[in-house]
């Protein structure tokens, strides 16, 4: 058991180091460096820039850039951001909770509401409200979060203008009193997070009812009912339970659809997370920045689906055996 | 071999005629659509670069104009109709390289096994863990702009992962059984035993791919015109026309509104056709 955990483990890691090589060759294949592109004064002579690379190490070959960069990211050291004017690590580390806050309020609500969902379609399965449920869940799970947010942006913010159209707190924050500035952090919570939850929420309605009805055939619930058990109890004791392990490693694959679906929404809502950071980083050609951020996500999803995975070992008795 | 001569392959047992019809409808409307983009200029009320009152600016929905007009009086729907061709075309050719190289990558590493499968599985299993949209990004961070081939060829290159994985898997079942092992026999080479023998029967977890694959890459091309680095002015896909309309979303709602909806109806067809395409050929595979 311990040794699997340790394996697996090990393979993230490894995966995260793959990842490093992905994104450094990414952003050095590309043709110039910051300093014929990013530095735009022709007065600029070629001296001058060449010293700059030297300094910041970019005349070494290739290979020993990235030893280096490998290195200096593994104590944590994501180099210096050139448009925030701060280490990448900083801006990352301001920005990373506010990310995680509307990713992990999106999963609670998605995951939520989207098994409640499937249990109740599966417990009127072929009636008109488990088609309705169907055909509405279709219709969530084919929307780009951009483009809901845009919706939920228009219906609520505009024309029903209940709540704030953006940002992560009112100017006045600071000044209200401790439950005024709950709500208002709630109040701003609203709408990014419900467009994110809502799309997974769909993909989950449609993944549980499915592997509900998958569940139904199989020997254990027919003894269930045999029994004479209620139908509720066997759905929700027996089939549920067992329905609970293909929950779990969508767990895992959610993760970066829900992370690039957060870089949208927090485009649109003015949410000042990682997402937000990425966007601008790109914008301003912030190319350390660019690759810290790529990374950290990227170690985001990993430490996600190793959790899962070791969720889904404890849940699972057979594949601990294994 | 005997289990497998007995087991026909019955392809409409698996799906009810209420399916049936639904995926009719999905694919006739996409065919529709198809039409319409390629005889735009027929079905187009206006020019869609004409700007015929440029002082009038943006109105809003009227008989005129159906779908309204943006902010420099270019009619919406005209737009929509002329952008359904880049954002189908894109898709269409995007996800076809997708599904040639997540095919040929997912065959070649069941096939061969070994330490040539763990280290390409590795390999993906990292491109698995950066968010698709983060390494299209930082694609187009480094490249400036991206011309529509360029963008086609990122998009491609980056939608391949999900399916190597599950062809692998396909794959590795299906090299244990009888067929492939008398062929090997036979002397066969591997390239013929991947191609003639495999590949046909991978034939419907690709096409339940591709469809999918469709509608995420039309939604993603969507999302970067959205954030301005997909289809560059004076071109137009549906994301780029959405694009127009954000900074005034709450006065001139029409200009996102219509070009998101014909995206979101393009999307739910081809994933009406994945679900159908997955019903139907259920049970074939584990024959």
């Amino acid at each position: 058991m311990i040794r699997l955990i340790l394996a697996r483990v090990l393979q993230s890691i490894a995966v995260l180091f793959f990842v490093a090589a992905i994104t450094f060759m990414l952003v050095h294949l590309a043709p110039g460096d910051p300093f014929t592109a990013a530095v735009d004064n022709p007065e600029l002579s070629t001296a001058v820039r060449d010293r700059w690379r030297t300094a910041y190490g970019l005349d070494k070959p290739l290979p020993v850039q990235f030893v280096k960069y490998v290195a200096s990211v593994a104590r944590g050291d994501f180099g210096w951001s050139l448009s925030k004017h701060m280490p990448v690590s900083e801006v990352i580390a301001g920005a990373m909770p506010r990310t995680l806050t509307l990713m992990g309020s999106a999963l609670i609500l998605g995951f939520g509401l989207g098994a409640l969902i499937g249990r109740v379609q599966v417990a009127h399965r072929g009636s008109v409200t488990d088609k309705s449920i169907s055909g509405l869940s279709l219709l969530f799970y084919s929307m780009p979060d951009f483009w809901l947010a845009l919706i939920v942006l228009l219906a609520f913010a505009y024309w029903i203008p209940i709540l704030p159209a953006g940002g992560a707190a009112d100017p006045l924050h600071e000044y209200f009193t401790r439950y005024g500035r709950f709500t208002d952090t709630l109040k701003h919570m609203v709408l990014p997070v419900s467009t994110l939850g809502l799309v997974l929420a769909a993909t989950v309605a449609r993944f549980h009812r499915s592997a509900l009805i998958e569940a139904l055939p199989s020997d254990f619930v027919r003894t269930a009912r045999a029994k004479g058990l209620h139908e509720r109890t066997v759905l929700r004791r027996h089939a549920e339970r067992n329905a609970l392990f293909p929950l779990i490693s969508l767990l895992g694959l959610a993760l970066p659809a829900l992370f690039t679906g957060a870089v949208f929404v927090e485009k649109i809502f003015g949410w000042p997370g990682m997402g937000l950071v990425i966007v601008n980083a790109i914008g301003s050609r912030d190319y350390p920045l660019v690759m810290g951020t790529v990374i950290i996500a990227s170690v985001l999803v990993a430490v996600g689906n190793l959790a899962t995975d070791l969720l889904y070992m404890a849940a699972d008795p057979r594949v601990r055996v294994a | 071999m005997l289990e497998i001569a007995v087991a026909p392959v019955t392809w409409a047992r698996h799906t009810s005629s209420a399916s049936r019809r639904k995926a009719l409808l999905a694919g006739g409307l996409l065919a529709l659509l198809v039409l319409l983009g390629l005889l735009a200029p027929l079905f187009a009320p206006y020019n869609p670069f004409a700007q015929p009152d440029i002082l009038a600016g943006a109105d809003g929905p009227s008989l005129s104009h159906p779908f309204g007009t943006d902010l420099f009086n270019r009619d919406i729907l005209s737009r929509v109709i002329f952008g359904s061709r880049i954002s189908l075309s894109v898709a269409l050719l995007a996800t076809l390289l997708s599904v040639t190289l997540g095919t040929a990558y997912g065959a070649i590493s069941g096939y061969a096994g070994g330490v040539v499968d763990t280290v390409m599985m590795r390999l993906l299993d990292a491109f698995l863990a950066i968010p698709r949209l983060l390494l299209v990004l930082a694609i187009v961070a480094v490249w400036r702009t991206l011309p529509v081939s360029g963008l086609i060829l990122v998009l491609g290159l980056t939608g391949w992962f999900m399916l190597s994985r599950i062809v692998r898997g396909q794959v590795l079942a299906l090299k244990e059984r009888d067929f492939v092992m008398s062929a090997e026999a036979l002397g066969a080479t591997k390239f013929r035993i991947l191609w003639r023998h495999l590949l046909p029967n991978l034939v419907s977890p690709i096409l339940v791919a591709a469809a999918l694959g469709i509608g995420q890459v039309i939604a993603l091309e969507a999302g970067l015109s959205y954030l301005g680095i997909g289809v560059q002015q004076p071109a137009a896909s549906w994301g780029s026309i959405i694009r127009d309309g954000t900074e005034r979303i709450g006065t001139l709602w029409w200009i996102s509104v219509f070009p998101g909806l014909a995206l979101v109806l393009t999307v739910m067809c081809f994933n009406i056709l994945a679900e159908y395409t997955r019903e139907r050929f259920a049970g074939q595979t584990d024959a």
